[in-house]
């Protein structure tokens, strides 16, 4: 046991060492507003992508629907700070407690269904929480909210620090191998006593929460959001991450986040020239390297491999 | 009913659409006893087997489990009230480690919370440090703790189907059902396999029910057995009897191993 | 008799649906495959019936021939290049893939042509006239006739061609149909081809009933054409027509009761509550998997 406390104090102590880094640059004066920006952009991308992942990369319940609870996060936090006045960090938490309860009404009934039917229940679900909000005048229907810039690099990175521990954390559990069990054969985990149903609605509600924190951190990022920037569109964009990583590999899905998000930065300016190389990424990976760039191995799998001596595995017959 | 009676299926069935798969099956089970359950090809057996462990809710009839009705309850429920399985097209967590395969059929006997997982606290380390304890153990009895770190999916076949039983042994059971346990297998393995399963028998002080296709096998090692043939009981009694059963031989003639 | 005139506007809705509903139906029944990129071949019939009457001075029937070939080709070239090589690939994977597939030819048509919407040419003068009170358009009634014809065509080749008996025959059994000396991959073309000329005609009549049309204009039409195929039960031809008749007109009701915000959300309610309570669809069988 105590080689997993190792690799926390590693993951914290690498993860301090970024975030000084940053911030020294920031408001050293180094990095400029673009690319701060950019950096928290980033930030709250890995946070979709590693929920996205507990789902699908672990659970194996392919979700279709993920920037629903992205814009429950997102609206409710804004409601929270704008029409509330309540604290920003009140906000965020709120918005989690309400994406994951959003989680849990998708994520009950729906969660019986299988594959591709799951996939089009939960995109349907999203389209509806979208509908939803742009038919409430309370948080300006089509045309959206005003909300008040308080993300900063800071809160960002806390966030994202602790969305990437729970979530690893779960994941090495009894509590995620049973997730993992399911994603392998559902049948198999059930016979050996592992309730399906609470561990993918559990896993969905996990998910659903830290999309519900992003949520809170891109709406106070932009002034303004729309029920335009949480359609079909925006659950793909964070599958893409997803899937490009690797299905069931955390860190491949944060080096896909990275890499796309540099790329979409830089073309910004031409949004169609953005989506056909997306979509272009996404069929290639999928017709020649479907299982993503790293498949279901994570970094600490390849330093493993590094150190250890050759002639590890061997097989008889 | 003497309470010594582990199993009890009095004249369960289950009908798909129109179709009556298996009807008015009944079987008494003994606390300690090894039984075979045998049969032409698709006379219902793993279909019985998905009765009794609620893959499928039974149309008629009702099960006892150890005293409790048990039709109804889904299967994590009766795999925590003691009766575990392997199936006859293996069905192993294939991407997860051998260990990892074992762990997770201990997840119902440990106790650590969600939260206790996260956060990681004491309860977390003390029951991952016992579940690892553990499943060494079963995976030294069935001679793969060298291989505790390989992908399941990595392991020759002879070694998979001795995984899944080894995993299902970990649950706990005190009643094991083995779905065709040496399908696949060589002689020499599928001897190698009887001794381990008498061995665990005695070990672990289980009930057994197991299907097996190899008739020569299961008159070996069984205590009583149990024929269905078209989804029907056709007959129930000592190897010796059965050997002798007229409707049995009828239902196997022609068929390939007698 | 207002609510003879929401009925009639109901089923014209909903006979596109109906037409674009069949193409997903039959190649899910096929291959299994939610085909995402459908709703962009519905969208490149739309353009190539705008170029052909608007451009080259075409007439309606040559103009609808023409995007049925076309969409029927870009069905198969879409097939053969991107679906092919995923026959034995994870239904994830395949579902992937078609969506990179939808987002490729949207985003490479806005490239091509920008992403402004087209007034699309009159070519029936529109007169309408009264029955029951109802007023009834020319282009109402010509919905209706070219999409009865096309489904009595495609009913027609299903059951009583060799090509539509191939059909039937992969769908129900890909293997099995091999062994019989049945063509499988060229029978999965076909397959794309029929339901991809449906949507090509779909896109044409579409254009002319809703007089505007834009790259992205396949995206909700399709979504609701798959949610229609769910609910006749995925897979089932006739389900198909029944389902997106039925969804064309609760929209139009849902509309006429004065929530036509809330339009697009009946769509989607209806797609969770049938796949809750009935995934098979209105019309299927139910299935389970095999342990």
């Amino acid at each position: 046991m105590m080689k997993k406390s190792k690799q926390f104090w590693g993951f914290t102590i690498l993860a301090i060492a970024i975030f000084v880094a940053i911030q020294f640059m920031i408001s050293g004066g180094f990095l400029n507003n673009f690319y701060s920006n950019t950096l928290i952009f980033m930030a709250i991308n890995i946070m979709l992508a590693v929920s996205l992942h507990l789902v699908i990369g672990i659970t194996g319940q392919f979700s279709l629907g993920h920037a629903g609870f992205l814009a429950v996060g997102a609206y409710v936090s804004a409601i929270m700070t704008m029409k509330l006045d309540l604290p920003f960090f009140a906000a965020i938490l709120i918005a989690g407690i309400a994406a994951a309860l959003a989680g849990l009404v998708v994520g009950i009934p729906s969660l019986r269904l299988r594959g591709d039917y799951l996939a089009i229940a939960t995109l349907g679900f999203a389209e509806i929480i979208r509908i939803i909000f742009m038919n409430m005048d309370y948080v300006g229907e089509a045309a959206g909210m005003q909300v008040t810039h308080l993300t900063t690099w800071t809160y960002t990175f806390i966030c994202l620090f602790v969305t990437i521990l729970v979530i690893v954390n779960f994941t090495n559990s009894r509590h995620g191998r049973a997730c993992i069990a399911i994603r392998e054969n559902e049948i198999a985990a059930d016979a050996m006593g592992i309730n399906t149903t609470y561990y993918k609605v559990l896993a969905f509600a996990i998910g659903s929460f830290f999309a519900g924190v992003a949520g809170a951190l891109y709406a106070h990022n932009f002034y303004i959001i729309q029920p335009s920037n949480f359609g079909f569109l925006k659950s793909i964009d964070i599958l893409i991450y997803v899937v490009l990583g690797g299905l069931g590999s955390l860190s491949g899905a944060i080096v896909a986040t990275i890499l796309l998000t540099i790329v979409s930065t830089f073309l910004q300016d031409y949004p169609e020239t953005r989506m056909i190389i997306y979509s272009l990424v996404l069929i290639i990976v999928m017709l020649y390297r479907p299982k993503g760039l790293m498949g279901k191995m994570e970094f600490t799998d390849y330093l493993k491999m590094w150190m250890r001596p050759k002639g590890g595995s061997q097989h008889e017959q | 009913m003497s309470n010594n009676v582990l199993l009890d299926v009095q004249s369960a069935g289950i009908q798909f659409g129109g179709l009556k798969a298996v009807s008015g099956f009944n079987m008494k089970i003994n606390k300690g006893e090894l039984v075979g359950l045998i049969g032409p090809n698709g006379a219902g057996k793993t279909t019985s087997f998905n009765l009794l462990t609620g893959v499928y809710v039974p149309t008629e009839g009702e099960i006892f489990f150890d005293g409790k009705k048990i039709n109804g309850l889904p299967p994590f429920k009766v795999t925590r009230l003691g009766m575990s399985r392997t199936f006859q097209n293996i069905r192993l967590f294939d991407e997860l480690s051998v260990l990892d395969n074992v762990k997770v059929a201990y997840h119902s006997l440990a106790n650590d919370s969600v939260m206790s997982s996260i956060f990681r606290l004491p309860s977390y380390f003390k029951n991952e440090h016992e579940m690892e304890n553990k499943a060494m153990e079963f995976l030294k009895i069935f001679e793969l703790d060298k291989y505790k770190d390989e992908t399941a999916k990595n392991l020759p076949y002879g070694k998979q189907r001795r995984l899944e039983i080894a995993r299902a042994l970990a649950a706990n059971p005190d009643l094991l059902l083995l779905d065709e346990p040496a399908a696949g297998m060589n002689p020499f393995e599928t001897k190698e396999l009887m001794e381990l399963i008498a061995f665990i028998r005695k070990q672990f002080g289980l009930t057994i029910l197991l299907i097996e296709h190899d008739m020569n096998l299961v008159m070996g090692i069984c205590e009583r057995i149990y024929v269905l043939d078209h989804g029907v009981l056709l007959a129930e009694g000592s190897p010796e009897e059965i050997r002798n059963n007229p409707k049995v031989i009828e239902a196997y003639l022609g068929e390939e191993i007698v | 008799m207002e609510w003879l005139q929401q009925l009639i506007n109901g089923i014209s809705l909903g006979s596109i649906y109906a037409l674009i509903a069949l193409g997903y139906t039959m190649v899910y029944g096929i291959i299994k495959l939610i085909n995402f990129a459908h709703g962009e071949v519905f969208m490149i019939g739309a353009f190539i019936g705008y170029i052909s009457i608007a451009g080259w001075g075409l007439g309606f029937f040559p103009a609808l021939l023409l995007s049925m070939t076309v969409c029927a080709v870009i069905g198969v070239v879409i097939e053969r290049i991107a679906y092919k090589r995923l026959r034995n690939a994870t239904r994830i994977a395949a579902l992937i893939t078609a969506i990179g597939v939808s987002l490729l030819i949207q985003n490479g048509v806005i490239y091509l042509r920008g992403a402004q919407p087209a007034a699309y040419p009159d070519v029936f003068a529109n007169k309408s006239f009264n029955l029951f009170g109802a007023q009834i358009s020319t282009q109402a009634i010509l919905i209706l006739s070219v999409s009865v014809v096309l489904m009595l065509i495609l009913q027609f080749v299903v059951h009583k061609t060799k090509i539509g008996k191939a059909m039937r025959a992969v769908s129900y059994d890909a293997e099995a149909a091999k062994l019989m000396g049945i063509n499988v991959d060229n029978t999965i073309s076909a397959t794309f081809a029929i339901g991809s000329a449906l949507a090509g005609a779909a896109g044409v009549i579409f254009g002319i009933y809703y007089t505007k049309i834009d790259p992205l204009m396949g995206v909700i039409p399709g979504l609701k054409a798959f949610v229609a195929a769910v609910l006749g039960g995925i897979g089932i031809i006739p389900g198909a027509v029944a389902g997106g008749l039925v969804l064309g007109v609760v929209e139009t009701v849902v509309s006429a009761l004065g929530f036509s915000p809330w339009r697009d959300a009946a769509a989607f309610i209806i797609l969770i509550l049938i796949l809750i309570f009935k995934p098979s669809g209105l019309f299927g069988k139910n299935t389970r998997e095999k342990v």
